[in-house]
């Protein structure tokens, strides 16, 4: 018989200084939990200073204020670099294309973060995502187009047993105006899309982490089409800007990486469709079933065939799939409900 | 309710500043004016300045006020590099201990930045002491005491406490014709500061830590000091600090310093034996913490207590300290609120994870025993749960 959790009563609330985490800290502080704000300081500055983005702690702090609770910086750069940049970093390195946001969440909010919040004697960690969980199972959020379920998929049960997300059953529309309402001063901030530590040029950052790298772009028959400076800078399914010679009659699209040989295959897009692939580190606990799958954060399910290996996942997708990379998450569904998490080793498009 | 042991980040306004500052709030009259209104705020300025440096050892025309210990150090820093390599290009060189304040630690690293001035550091013991050799040394070195255009050492250190012999570094700067400034901001109000009798050529000191309003200050200047001004305009204080001044903030500095004055020696006393039975009941309740800085009651300031405990993370101390009502410090923060670890504690010899783990409890004119009684009430527990917290590893 399970035992009903009761609800966390102490809890931090890691606040971006976006609109989101705001709503979610007032949210809980509604509800009647002793809060406690965080910003999570997770790069420093290139100066060295120690500083990573002092507007948004500002942002932060501001809403903390508000809300009336105690504020902290949480100095998280180190484990950040080794956890996240490190890794996303490598990933492409060995021609994957890495999902940073979704590592972050495993391996910093959910894990450093909720780690250290246990041990000083919190109860939960709330944050601003647009999901929904209860009793340790998530689901997506009321907003199917801000949803975030993908991103937090890889997450352990007993990671998502401390999570709170107090956003998840409102429209990101609903929480803007809540945010104005509230009078918080955030509530008029974009939202953001980029990768937090490589901004909008997520190319010249590999380039400078990684230094050139040229070879060739060959099709699948192994005709030199091309040629490139590192091929950490393409991403499976990636059409735009691939530099080929003359003479292509058709759209190219990336078909897959060899990062040992530098080589970038291209193809047609009926090449690039991907029906069958292998997921490793799952955190899915069922047996095999068909269910739906999502391969990529903002991507509709898709309906599959699941084979459980251990931690390891054979999909067969229904119907296919384009431009998945491996190093992205495949993420499990039944209706709204997250069964579990892997992370996409390969796929029949690089086989 | 909180037990406030932060007073060397700020100390509570005394009774006689806040009825200084509200009695010349209600008054107008810039003291610049020729009229009547102006003269009466003259008249307030002038006794307030009167007062700063007859209980500071200074004269009158000595003491320049500021907005406050920021900006004094900023002035000596700067403006006495300024006019002595104006006076001489081959004086381009500063002489600073590795320990200062911020103030003077930052505007240095600007004028070695911006300015093309050479810095020399002066290295410290492992208590965080200037000792006169180690100015010696760095006098002698980067091409020796003629290119030297100012040495600036603090008179007391804000993280750790340990006070260094003012006199004797002035006297050996002065021996080879080199101006000297201290940053006595951490000093006045709990140690005899005499600026005559510390032979320094500038000396910073701020009101909000003896007990006045935030926001002003003074450097005290020889007569002899040749500074360049950081501020232009109508020249209100001696032509080397220009903008109206507060004579409010000024009042309510003086009445401060007249507190001073009257109970200064008697509260020393008090806050050295508040101090030490602090230290010895957190180390019967941490038997692992250690002491930074001076153990001997002399060389620290009477209301400074500096402790590591191994394991912790300062920060996760403080907050949880914070979450039961204890206000205390790590350190220094950046401009977005990350705790670095203390440029003193790593000068003084010790490593990273013990600078990261220290935490000072300052103590002031308000502190009573029942303060010390809710801090060692609550610490145990703290440093429990943050060595839990600090044993934390990423999990995968």
């Amino acid at each position: 018989m399970r035992v009903a959790r009761p609800r966390p009563q102490k809890v931090l609330a890691a606040l971006s200084g976006g609109v989101d985490s705001a709503v979610a800290a007032a949210r809980a502080v509604d509800a009647g939990h002793d809060v406690t704000c965080v910003h999570l300081a997770l790069t420093h500055g290139i100066d060295g200073s120690g500083c990573c983005t002092p507007d948004d702690a500002r942002d932060a702090a501001r809403v903390a204020d508000v809300l009336g609770v105690p504020y902290y910086v949480w100095d998280l750069a180190d484990t950040f670099a080794a956890s996240v940049i490190d890794d996303f970093v490598a990933s492409y390195a060995s021609g994957q294309t890495p999902n940073p946001c979704v590592r972050c969440n495993e391996r910093i909010k959910f894990a450093a973060v909720l780690d250290r919040a246990r041990a000083l004697g919190f109860d939960g960690l709330v944050t601003g995502h647009h999901a929904r969980v209860a009793d340790g199972v998530l689901r997506r959020s009321v907003d199917r187009a801000k949803d975030q379920s993908y991103v937090l998929g890889t997450l352990r049960r007993d990671q998502l047993a401390g999570a709170v997300f107090p956003v998840g059953t409102s429209t990101k529309q609903a929480v803007r105006a809540e945010a104005r309402e509230r009078g918080l001063l955030v509530s008029e901030k974009p939202d953001s899309f980029d990768v937090c530590f490589t901004g909008q040029d997520t190319a010249g950052f590999l380039r400078a982490a990684l230094g050139p790298q040229p070879g060739p772009i060959v099709d699948r028959e192994g005709a030199v089409v091309g040629a490139h400076d590192g091929a950490y800078a393409f991403t499976v399914g990636q059409r735009r800007g691939v530099p080929l010679g003359g003479g292509t009659r058709e759209p190219r699209y990336v078909l897959s990486i060899e990062p040992a040989s530098r080589t970038v295959v291209v193809g047609s897009r009926e090449e690039l469709a991907v029906t069958s692939l292998t997921g490793t580190a799952s955190t899915y606990e069922g047996p095999s079933r068909s269910c739906d799958v999502q391969l990529r954060a903002h991507a509709d399910p898709i309906a599959a065939d699941v084979t459980v290996r251990g931690d390891e996942l054979a999909i067969a997708l229904h119907e296919p799939a384009f431009g998945i990379a491996p190093g992205q998450a495949v993420v499990l569904y039944d209706g709204d409900v997250v069964l579990g998490g892997a992370w996409i080793s390969s796929t029949n498009v690089g086989a | 309710m909180t037990a406030y042991l932060d007073h060397a980040a700020t100390t509570p306004l005394v009774d006689e500043a806040y009825e200084a500052v509200t009695r010349a709030l209600r008054e107008i009259g810039n003291p610049s004016s020729l009229h009547g209104p102006g003269r009466r705020a003259r008249r307030v300025v002038e006794e307030s300045r009167e007062t700063v440096a007859s209980v500071l050892g200074a004269r009158p025309s000595e003491v320049v006020f500021t907005g406050g210990g920021t900006e004094s150090d900023n002035l000596a820093v700067k403006g006495l590099f300024w006019a002595a390599r104006a006076a001489d290009p081959a004086r381009d060189r500063v002489i600073a201990s590795r320990v200062e304040h911020h103030a003077v630690l930052d505007a240095v690293t600007w004028l070695h930045d911006a300015e093309g001035a050479r810095v020399t550091w002066i290295e410290v013991d492992g208590l965080g002491r200037v000792h006169p050799d180690a100015l010696a040394a760095a006098l002698a070195a980067d091409g020796g005491p003629a290119t030297a255009a100012l040495v600036t050492v603090m008179w007391a250190n804000n993280e750790v406490g340990t006070v260094n012999d003012v006199a004797a570094l002035a006297e050996l700067a002065h021996a080879h014709g080199i101006p000297f400034h201290t940053d006595a901001v951490q000093a006045v109000g709990q140690l005899d500061v005499d600026f005559a009798a510390s032979g320094a050529d500038a000396l910073t000191v701020s009101a909000h830590k003896v007990g006045g309003p935030v926001g002003v200050g003074a450097l005290l200047l020889g007569r002899d000091a040749d500074v360049t001004p950081l501020l232009h305009g109508g020249g209100q204080e001696r032509d080397v600090r220009s903008g109206t001044v507060d004579v409010a903030g000024i009042a309510g500095f003086a009445a401060a310093l007249e507190v001073v004055r009257r109970d200064g020696a008697a509260r020393a006393v008090q806050l050295m034996a508040l101090r030490d039975e602090l230290v010895e009941r957190v180390l019967a309740a941490v038997p692992d913490a250690v002491l930074n800085g001076d153990p001997s009651p002399s060389g620290r300031l009477p209301g400074n207590a500096h402790l590591s405990f191994p394991g912790c993370e300062g920060d996760a101390l403080l907050m949880l300290l914070d979450a039961q009502g204890v206000a205390c410090s790590t350190g220094s923060a950046c401009t977005a609120g990350v705790a670095k670890p203390s440029h003193v504690l790593l000068a003084m010899g010790q490593d990273i994870a013990r600078a990261r783990g220290s935490l000072r409890f300052s103590l002031g004119h308000t502190t009573q025993p029942a303060d010390i009684d809710e801090l060692v009430a609550v610490l145990p527990g703290a440093v429990e749960r943050a060595r839990l917290a600090g044993a934390v590893r990423p999990s995968r």
